[in-house]
């Protein structure tokens, strides 16, 4: 028999209705995974041995008892670091969180309180970076590569996926976050239209464009943690008060009509030959499959990373002006006076891109400079809402890179900011107007490094995204590559 | 658009950051990089456009209010650096 942790959260799901297996199986199995690779790949910041097999033998014996469960109920799954979770440690992968135990638990740590964490996963310091090499405490690699990067913000969530040290996992994107590192991992990564997943309890770098979402092995196991994690919250006045909807529902591969157009703006200058063959490849298939599919604009793409760097920016220099060193975190050591603890902590807790992040923020806020930078930014969001809202009157989806290229190398890219930046460049614009996106993992490249599609849908049709997803999984030639890792495959 | 060592000194003050000489130097370079890839913006015209702060719904979200329970002050104060007598410490703020 394979090992349980090889397979897809629904079929896991289906062996524990039948009472095939236990949780405590699944997890004793997901442990062992992670004990083998773990030390190559490097994913998790903690890792929730006792506590997951405790909480895995309660959920067995709620299910003998025939107690109602949720479809996903005793599945093990990872969760990013900047969600919070209860009497468990939530870092941000920062030295100014490296102590910090919430009392509380986020939104969606509630939605998923009958599913298994069995660890919080690595990042980008506080959410900030495209390769998680920014994190205060490790260093991630990618499971096809260990030299080159995992992609991030939430490089370790999707590392953890891809390597199957965990089944399912939560990130969260605020650029580009979750679709990135699934497109570097090989995994599908998916972020739900603004305001359909709560952010109460996820630390909040940006907060007009964050937004939680699932990393899985295949759409279906994505249909079902949407479902899962979705939902109106009154604790986030953010949070979009529409019905809840069945994800499931749109696991059927009919895109028969579908209109899917591809913009020539992400088609073009600095996106690698092989990524460009992977998309137009994509949309052969969609064609085969009876959509019909075409070449469009989105003319504002080239001023999209400009407005996302200047506004998240903005955002985080705010957000993060709670990080005094008084009630929670670190606190630097002989401070003479209040000012003074304020200024070593900030100097001390932050890293090199927080600090460049919250110094740019700062110039961009700050009198003088607000109305050329900060709202020039704001009305340029505008008209990137504006191009995609005619995109969407004649299509129904857009297909495109998730990103230029695939994983580079370790410290290849982290001399120069605007180089970092720029590889967000396919992904930043969804945030800025709200729009679900999906990376779906599509082709490898010569070197082996897997390539992502990027799915993009129109506000709050999220399910669009899944129906098309699915209808490329179940029509692909391309048949999913593990990663070769610790000799067990 | 390049920024000063004072400008950069200013913006460390507002956003109480002590910066070392090194770190001033290279942010100095890093934002003067960064604000010239978003001088980008300055090619289009945007004065008739109306700013987007948000994507989701133009109306506030009220509620009634109304008391709930909240946590015990132990339990918040199990994550501060410092704290006696059910509150946070700090250095010696008045003379």
């Amino acid at each position: 028999m394979s090992n349980l942790y090889e397979l897809t959260a629904h079929e896991l799901a289906d062996k524990l209705a039948k009472k095939e297996v236990s949780s405590a199986e699944i997890c004793e199995n997901q442990f062992k995974r992670i004990d083998e690779v773990e030390g190559d790949v490097e994913g998790y910041i903690t890792v929730l041995h006792d506590e997951a097999m405790a909480k895995a033998k309660e959920i067995d014996t709620k299910r003998a008892a025939g107690e109602r469960l949720s479809p996903l109920a005793g599945i093990p799954i990872a969760v990013k670091d900047n969600i919070c979770t209860k009497d468990i440690k939530t870092t941000c992968a920062s030295h100014m969180l490296y102590n910090f135990v919430p009392p509380y638990n986020a939104t969606v740590s509630e939605k998923i309180s009958d599913l298994v964490i069995i660890g919080k996963t690595n990042m980008d310091e506080f959410a900030m970076g495209s390769s998680t090499e920014n994190s205060y405490f490790k260093k991630t690699k990618n499971p096809y590569n260990l030299g080159c990067v995992p992609g991030g913000s939430s490089g370790g969530s999707a590392a953890v996926v891809s390597a199957d040290e965990a089944i399912i996992a939560l990130g969260s994107d605020t650029g580009g976050s979750i679709r990135q590192p699934a497109s570097f991992c090989g995994v599908v990564g998916f972020k739900p239209t603004y305001g359909r997943v709560s952010r109460f309890g996820l630390v909040a770098f940006a907060s007009s464009l964050d937004q939680i979402g699932p990393f899985t092995k295949d759409v279906e196991d994505c249909a079902l943690l949407l479902n899962q994690i979705t939902g109106h919250d009154v604790k986030d006045s953010t949070s979009l008060n529409v019905p809840d909807e069945d994800f499931t529902q749109y696991l059927n591969a009919d895109i028969k009509g579908m209109k899917i157009g591809i913009p020539k703006e992400y088609m073009g200058e600095g996106i690698s030959e092989e990524v460009r063959n992977a998309v137009l490849s994509a949309a052969k298939l969609y064609e085969s499959m009876g959509a019909e599919v075409e070449q469009c604009s989105l003319p504002m793409t080239p001023y999209a990373l400009a407005a996302y760097y200047m506004i998240s920016s903005a955002e985080a220099s705010s957000n993060l002006a709670r990080y005094d060193g008084i009630r929670f975190g670190f606190r630097a050591k002989d401070c003479k006076d209040l000012e003074d603890v304020y200024f070593k902590t900030r100097s001390e807790g932050f890293g090199k891109e927080v600090k460049r992040r919250i110094m740019l923020g700062t110039f961009v806020l700050s009198s003088g400079y607000y109305d050329a930078y900060y709202k020039k930014a704001q009305q340029v969001r505008t008209l990137i809402r504006e191009d995609f809202g005619k995109a969407f009157e004649k299509y129904d989806l857009l297909l495109a890179p998730t990103a230029p290229d695939t994983a580079w190398k370790f410290g290849e890219k982290s001399a120069d900011p605007v180089q970092m930046y720029a590889a967000d460049i396919c992904t930043v614009s969804l945030n800025i107007a709200g729009l679900p996106g999906m990376s779906f993992p599509f082709a490898l490249d010569k070197n082996g490094l897997p390539i992502g599609v990027q799915l993009i849908g129109k506000a709050m049709h999220d399910g669009d995204i899944i129906r098309a997803g699915y209808a490329l999984e179940k029509n692909s030639a391309y048949t999913k590559t593990k990663p070769q890792l610790g000799g067990a495959n | 658009m390049s920024i000063t060592i004072k400008e950069i000194e200013h913006l460390a003050k507002l956003a109480r950051l002590n910066l070392s000489d090194e770190e001033k130097e290279r942010l100095t370079g890093e934002m003067s990089g960064i604000l010239d890839f978003a001088h980008k913006l300055n090619e289009l015209d945007v004065s008739d456009i109306s700013p987007t702060m948000h994507v989701g719904a133009d109306s506030n979200v009220f509620r009634e209010d109304v008391a709930r329970e909240s946590y015990p002050t132990s339990e918040i104060l199990r994550n501060a650096a410092e704290a006696d007598e059910g509150c946070f410490l700090v250095p010696k703020t008045v003379e």
